[in-house]
């Protein structure tokens, strides 16, 4: 069966969060279609984790709509989360739980089946076997996103969320973790959302891109055709184009 | 209501318990400290100059039933604190977890180191004090029980407060407890209490369980309707306790506290 365009897992339509008066997201839309990962690039204070958190049902929309497997959060929010994980660099597992023992709360808190192989395949595969008996808190912080990844991963995510996950990393190790992401991607076919900052994480791992600047989507698509859409050299250029305009747009508003 | 995932987080805090000795040492520490100073305190005013009889009985009694209330409510609000100090809350949210699920989980937790506090408690009251609680018989059983619910109403009440404003709150999870304890006639009778304040204890379903336990004690069997004054306040607050933490979880979610909570 052949079909013209594969189906949305993720559709959000003019997202708008504000906490107290503070504009975190202003009106953000996009699709996110089985099998592609989205970068969702930005500043600081961009609105990135914000919708984000949105997608995970942890934080409520001021307005707009939010559809995940064309499913509505208020109504099938564990139907949801049963088919999607996520992995940050600022969560943990509990650290003083032996790796093996975190993986195996969690993979009964998700109902794997035959847990004990699923586990077994996914550290190899993150190449982090050896740490199973390792006390989770001693782990350095390359190993623990590995470790982060590894529960990530233990539902067979449809839809991975990724905040930042390779903040705090090295450049050696996050240029692992892409390379890892990628090869999970295509092994796999999970749809990824990737927040990051850095232009390598997006340009590197990023199907396609939306660049939010304010809680807004300023441009999308793929990183080439961004940084043509901007005349820029490079993706880092655009970005610091969208931050300085930003400003100046700011300042004119005075 | 999925029972497997509630056992799934019943086995992280029993990986947690075996293996962090502080918190093991925890269970017993307080009980027993306590335990030991009342213990001495009853023994001095029934054999010294005063002479006050039964006191052993009564004082005990008191205690060790006030911290099964205490350690209800203890046990639930720190095992919700546990995920925050971890950083971990956010990965149980967005696990595929029931809110009802989590808190069944954190009573399961709490339920067990009860059971081990009041062991413990007990065995060591009847060694050093000849106090056998065994011996109030069958009456225990629904006495402890609505103690131990009515701590379970209180900590979703606390529960809710740090999970709204943080743990900043901290403090009034081990606060609470202690500002009703002056109102539930724990260590002294009812109507030993200014008229005033005995209304507010009578609708403290604790009251009617410390005035249940000095009443068995005393040789007069239990009141039932004790217990059921008891039980229906329990009832109620604990649907208002619900509901409470409902609505602060909803605002929770509005404020996006639940990804902040975990991760500062
Ligand atoms: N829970 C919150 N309460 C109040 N303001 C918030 C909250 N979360 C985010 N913000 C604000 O919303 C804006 C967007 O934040 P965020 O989504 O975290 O950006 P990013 O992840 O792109 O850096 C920021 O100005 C931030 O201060
Ligand atoms: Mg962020």
């Amino acid at each position: 069966m052949v079909r013209a365009m594969a189906e949305a897992i993720v559709q959000v339509e003019h997202l708008r969060k504000e906490f107290n008066g503070t504009v975190a997201v202003a009106d953000v839309s996009f699709q996110v279609r089985r099998g592609e990962i989205v970068g969702l690039l930005g500043a600081n204070g961009a609105g990135k984790t914000t919708t984000i958190q949105v997608l995970l049902g942890l934080t409520t929309p001021t307005s707009g709509l939010v559809k995940i497997f064309g499913m509505d959060f208020e109504r099938h929010r564990i139907a949801i989360l049963q088919r999607s994980n996520f992995c940050s660099a600022y969560t943990a597992l509990p650290g003083n739980l032996k790796v093996w023992e975190n993986l195996l709360v969690f993979a009964k808190l998700y109902q794997v089946k035959d847990h004990r192989r699923k586990t077994d395949e996914l550290l190899e595969l993150l190449e982090i076997t050896p740490l199973r008996k390792h006390i989770t808190g001693h782990l350095s912080s390359g190993e623990s996103t590995r470790v982060n990844l590894c529960k990530a991963l233990l539902n067979d995510p449809e839809l991975l969320l990724l905040d930042e996950p390779t903040a705090s990393l090295d450049p050696n190790i996050a240029d692992k973790v892409r390379k890892l992401l990628r090869r999970v991607q295509r092994e796999r076919g999970i749809t990824m959302i990737y927040t990051s900052h850095n232009m390598r994480d997006v340009e590197e791992v990023c199907d396609r891109v939306l660049f939010l600047n304010k809680g807004r989507v300023v441009a999308e698509g793929t990183p080439r055709q961004i940084i043509d859409q901007f005349q820029q050299q490079s993706l880092e250029d655009v970005f610091i184009q969208v931050a300085r305009s930003g400003d100046l747009l700011a300042e004119e508003g005075k | 209501m999925n029972f497997q995932r509630v056992a799934a987080l019943v086995l992280r805090y029993t990986f947690l318990y075996t293996r962090s000795l502080p918190r093991v040492f925890e269970i017993f520490f307080w009980p027993v400290m306590e335990l030991l100073v009342w213990g001495m305190l009853t023994q001095y005013l029934e054999s010294g100059p005063y002479k006050l009889p039964g006191f052993i009985r009564f004082l005990l009694g008191a205690m060790i039933f006030w911290d099964i209330l205490y350690r209800a409510q203890q046990g639930t609000t720190i095992a919700f604190l546990e995920d925050i100090w971890a950083r971990n809350l956010m990965n149980i949210f967005v696990a595929p977890v029931r809110v009802s699920e989590f808190i069944l989980a954190t009573y399961c937790v709490g339920f067990v180191k009860i059971l081990v506090t009041v062991a413990v408690l007990g065995v060591l009251a009847s060694v050093f004090y000849e106090f056998n609680l065994l011996a109030m018989g069958w009456p225990l059983i629904p006495l402890f029980a609505n103690l131990l619910v009515m701590g379970w109403a209180v900590a979703m009440v606390t529960t809710a407060m740090i999970m709204r404003w943080g743990q900043a709150s901290e403090a009034l999870a081990w606060g609470i407890p202690f500002l009703i304890q002056p109102f539930c006639a724990a260590f002294y009778p009812l109507d030993s209490m200014p008229a005033w304040i005995q209304p507010i204890a009578l609708a403290i379903p604790a009251t009617h369980v410390f005035e249940g336990m000095r009443a068995v004690l005393a040789g007069h069997g239990l009141s039932w309707s004790r217990v059921l004054w008891a039980a229906g306040l329990n009832a109620l607050y604990l649907i208002a306790a619900g509901l409470f933490f409902r609505f602060m979880y909803g605002r929770a979610r509005e404020k996006g506290l639940l990804a902040k909570l975990g991760t500062q």
